[in-house]
This record gives structure tokens, C-alpha cells and sequence, in this order.
């Protein structure tokens, strides 16, 4: 279990390597209902009420492996029949509740939601209450527990509602694909389309490099993924699944951190584009703010381009830790660039669809960009690369930025300036609590990997962005 | 002429930067602007233990380095001209 995080994670990846397996070898469509019975075999359940069910389930979670519902454009999927439709009380007050004295609650509550009952218990009134957890926080018993479905506490938009059979809804349209439901979620109900098959398909079909080649794009928060293994032999892995080379999105982040910077001295007033889930909930929610988006494409997209304008045959497959990176894929801009997705989720089933023991290969090697193209990958990196941008390039500005370490710090910057309340000129917006580096697609989320992020930015070859791109003329 | 710098990974270590400043100079130097392009490419598949890979046109050259480049400027670059 060293691999991941949780048995719902674990689960996905069950089945993705399978999928991705039986396309290997080309017999997907000969063992596609085989396969649920391949990862639940036998006649005891080991997840739900019965096997029957596990399977049911396990069928829809191919579906999604091989795509999902077309019909949809939402990367984001509810597997309906997966939910167990957690209660969604929201605040209750609990048994622990001893009636006392202080009643905290009641003064913690600014909508009189709280009253006592003839034993001085509280009870909390629901159609006055707020759900903002100030009752919970101040009870010395901890009395008070939240007992919202943890995909909507996860979803700070507010995209997801119960629906008639109780199940959870995603409203497409407020939904912002960052993935933190679907990391959340106890069952396993949400989940991200998979394009793991039309990657298969691309490395199969181009005849080692005669066709076209493959090109592997790896965000920089791969610095704190695979642990079990070295970068370098990670590097060697995506070779050894036919990728022709392997470039660092960090490259591209070197770029968009040396035009982001002449761009804000330019409009003096610019929120960053690198975060996709952030530029949809900009235009969703505060859709006057959208004229400060930065017009830089993302990383992801500003290196495909550049590696499609040097190689007009090139495919490119972008791997890192998001789930929005997908949707990002269908944008008409990026779109002529990147042709797929990956997340490192997707990426370690697919070294083992292959049998691949990368921790036992030798090192490659990935050195294309500087210490401030890598910090991209956490909260605070692009605003640092931003600065330097400025320092480099002697961009009379002065730099006020407003560093928004997930969505719900976004919305309060952005409120904030859409009343002209906000002392800054430049935000940084990232859907991830943490940066990339708490993208939904990870292997792992542990308290080292912003140490991880910023250990493999030092180790960069290059200290200055310029440095960096320079060569790229 | 289009030349293209590898700067991928591999020729990246082995200093694909320096050259691209000889590359750079020596263009200045013979007033070849107008006939060469240079830009950059990533790998070529030709990885060396030593030096770089310029892929000239179709023509691919590895293991450039800053000791060869002027041999390799003359032959493979002036005498096409």
C-alpha cells in the first residue's frame, strides 16, 4: 500500500492497470467484462453487500477507465450506483453534549440557530443554521460534529447537491474539475475520466519513432511522487513504455513566469492562467475579473507548443498530479498542442500494465529548467518565479502579490478585488490547498512533499530563468 | 540552413548552453544571419556519453563539443553555405 494514499485510490488503479493492460495486448474488447471479476473474484464481498454489487460498481469504474460517458463533458463523474448516500445532516449536536453551563455554542452562533432543551442540551435549528462550524469549534466536549457528505465539505465551488435519489449531483457548470471530491470521497462514487487508453493507443501506433514521436511532459510536483523509486529511474520508466523523451513542464513554466512578469508591468493588474480550475472558476464566478487573466497559455500548454513548432510530428502527453489538466485538454487553445492527459495515478498503473520494476532501473536523466520553473509546483513557487521575472528583466513595477493557496483563499482575493478592496496587483490562484503538489491525481499527499518540490528546484542546473530559456530562441 | 541545437535533457548536462553561444557567435561572426535559422530541438535519439547533437537540415551530428566546435562550424556548416 506504500503506493498510494487510500484502498479507493488503490481500487482505481486495479482497475486502470487492467485496462490498460488488455489494451497492451490488444485484448480489451475479448476480456472487457472479465474484468471486474478479475479484481473481485471469488463469492465473498470484500467492499460492499455482495460481490454482484462490487462487480456493478467495478463495470462502471472501466467505463470511466476507458473514458467515461461521452456524452458528458465533464471530466468529473458520479458512478451513481457507487454512492452510499452518506447522511448530509450537516451540524448535529451529539450525545457527548452534557448540557453544560457555559454554552459556548449559543454565544459562538451569530444566527441564534442554538436552543436548549429542559436538560440544557442544545439543539441546533436547521433552518436558521448556516453550517459555519463556530458551535463545533468552541464546544469544550467537541459535542458538535459536522456530519456533511464529504464530497460536498471537498467541494469548496458548492458544485455538488443531493439529487432525488439521494445520490450526489454535479452541476457541470459550477464544477471546476480540481478533483477534491474525488480524492474525497469514502466510496469512491467520483471520479476522473481516464484517457489512459488513447495513450496506449499513441505509443503503440508510432512504430518506435518512425510515425511520429511521443513526447512525456512531467509537471514538476513528480519531485514528490514515486518516492519508492529515484526521479532519474522514473525518467527511464516513460522511455521504457515508449516515450521518446522526456521534457519538464517546468520548462514551460520558466517561459509563462519570464511573459507573466512583462505582462503585469504592462496591465499593472493580473491574476496568474497556470492553475486551469482556477481560470474556470474566475470565468464561472467573478466573470468581470475575466479580462485580468493573464493571456500567457499554462506551462502545460506554452511547452507543447514549443516542442510541436521544433517537432511538427510530435504528439505530447502531459503527466501530473490534476484532474482539471483534462478538461484544460478541450480548450480550443491548448487543444493544437497537447494531445493527453495523464495523472501520476494513471502513469504508476501504466508502468505496471507493463510489469515495469522502475525502482530497480537505471537513472535517466531530466534537466531542462531553472529552480523557479520547478517551485511552480507549490503554493507560492509561480509568485517567486514571477518576482524574479521582474528582477531579471529590470521591469520598472512594483510587485504586490496576493498568494491564494486554494480555492476558498481565491474567492476571498477575488471578492476582495472585484470591491476594490484588495492591496495587490498580481494573484496567484491555486484550486490545491498547497499548489500542485495537492492535486488530486497524486500518488501521495504527505507533509514533505513542499520540502521534496523545493530540494529538486535547487538541484537545478540553472539558477535564472533566462538561464533557462535562453536557448529557446 | 536550419540548425537545430539539441536541448534536451542528455545534451543539456553536457552543456548544449555553451554551445549554442559558440553556435550563436560564430554566426555573428561570418554575418550568416540571414542565411541560418537556429532554434532549438529536444532529443534526437542519439544520446553520447560525450557532447551535443546539432541536427543540420536533415543531417543529424552528435557529440559536439566546445573543443570540436570550430572544426565542426567549418565542415558541416561553412561548406554548405
Amino acid at each position: 500500500m506504500r503506493k498510494f494514499d487510500t484502498k479507493v485510490q488503490h481500487l482505481k488503479y486495479k482497475v486502470l492497470r487492467e485496462v490498460a493492460r488488455q489494451a497492451w495486448n490488444d485484448t480489451l474488447y475479448d476480456n472487457l467484462y472479465e474484468i471486474p471479476k478479475m479484481i473481485v473474484p471469488g463469492k465473498i464481498p470484500t467492499m460492499r453487500c455482495c460481490v454482484y454489487k462490487e462487480r456493478a460498481i467495478l463495470e462502471e469504474r472501466v467505463k470511466i477507465a476507458m473514458g467515461g460517458d461521452k456524452s458528458n463533458p465533464n471530466i468529473i463523474e458520479v458512478i451513481d450506483i457507487a454512492c452510499d448516500e452518506c447522511p448530509a445532516a450537516g451540524y448535529d449536536v451529539t450525545d457527548s453534549c452534557r448540557g453544560c453551563l457555559a454554552h459556548r455554542c449559543e454565544d459562538a452562533c451569530k444566527k441564534d440557530a442554538i436552543t436548549f432543551d429542559h436538560n440544557y442540551v442544545a439543539h441546533i435549528d436547521k433552518t436558521k443554521c448556516v453550517e459555519c462550524g463556530m458551535c463545533a469549534k468552541v464546544c469544550p466536549y467537541s459535542a458538535i460534529t459536522n456530519r456533511k457528505r464529504p464530497c460536498q465539505n471537498a467541494c469548496k465551488v458548492k458544485a455538488i447537491s443531493i439529487n432525488e435519489d439521494n445520490a450526489a449531483k454535479i452541476d457541470d457548470e459550477k464544477c471546476i474539475q480540481c478533483g477534491a471530491c474525488v480524492y474525497q470521497c469514502p466510496f469512491g462514487a467520483i471520479s476522473d475520466k481516464s484517457y489512459i487508453l488513447d495513450v496506449v493507443k499513441m505509443l503503440k501506433s508510432e512504430d518506435n519513432g518512425k510515425e511520429y514521436k511521443t513526447y512525456a511532459i512531467v509537471a514538476p510536483s513528480i519531485s514528490s511522487q514515486f518516492k519508492y523509486a529515484k526521479l532519474g529511474q522514473v525518467i527511464t520508466g516513460l522511455k521504457a513504455l515508449g516515450f521518446h523523451t522526456v521534457i519538464e513542464v517546468a520548462l514551460g513554466a520558466d517561459m509563462v513566469a519570464q511573459k507573466e512578469s512583462a505582462e503585469l508591468a504592462e496591465k499593472g493588474f493580473l491574476t496568474s492562467s497556470c492553475c486551469p480550475a482556477f481560470v474556470k472558476y474566475v470565468k464561472q464566478a467573478f466573470p468581470d475579473m475575466a479580462k485580468h487573466i493573464s493571456h500567457n497559455l499554462s506551462p502545460m500548454a506554452m511547452l507543447a507548443k514549443y516542442i510541436k513548432d521544433t517537432d511538427t510530428k510530435a504528439k505530447v502527453v502531459f503527466i501530473g498530479p490534476c484532474t482539471a489538466k483534462k478538461a484544460e485538454l478541450q480548450l480550443d487553445t491548448v487543444k493544437p498542442y497537447v494531445d493527453s492527459v495523464l495523472t501520476f495515478e494513471e502513469l504508476q498503473a501504466l508502468f505496471d500494465s507493463k510489469d515495469l520494476e522502475i525502482e530497480t532501473m537505471e537513472e535517466g536523466v531530466l534537466d531542462n529548467a531553472s529552480y523557479f520553473g520547478r517551485i511552480f509546483a507549490r503554493s507560492g513557487g509561480l509568485t517567486d518565479a514571477v518576482a524574479q521575472g521582474i528582477k531579471e528583466q529590470n521591469l520598472d513595477i512594483e510587485f504586490k502579490p496576493c498568494i491564494c493557496d486554494g480555492i476558498e483563499e481565491c474567492k476571498i482575493a477575488l471578492i476582495k478585488k472585484s470591491k476594490d478592496m484588495l492591496d495587490a496587483n498580481f494573484i496567484e490562484g491555486m484550486a490545491c490547498v498547497g499548489g500542485c503538489i495537492g492535486g488530486a491525481g497524486c500518488l501521495t499527499h504527505g507533509p514533505k512533499t513542499k520540502s521534496d518540490v523545493d530540494k529538486y528546484g535547487e538541484e537545478a542546473m540553472e539558477k535564472s530563468i533566462l538561464d533557462a530559456i535562453s536557448m529557446l530562441k | 540552413m536550419i540548425i537545430q541545437i539539441c536541448v534536451g535533457s542528455s545534451c543539456h548536462l553536457k552543456g548544449s548552453e555553451q554551445i549554442v553561444k559558440l553556435m550563436q557567435d560564430a554566426i555573428a561572426e561570418h554575418d550568416l544571419d540571414a542565411e541560418i535559422t537556429l532554434a532549438g530541438s529536444f532529443c534526437t535519439g542519439q544520446c553520447n556519453r560525450v557532447g551535443v547533437t546539432i541536427t543540420v537540415d536533415d543531417d543529424i551530428f552528435t557529440g559536439i563539443t566546445p573543443e570540436t566546435f570550430s572544426e565542426f562550424f567549418r565542415t558541416n556548416i561553412l561548406s554548405r553555405i
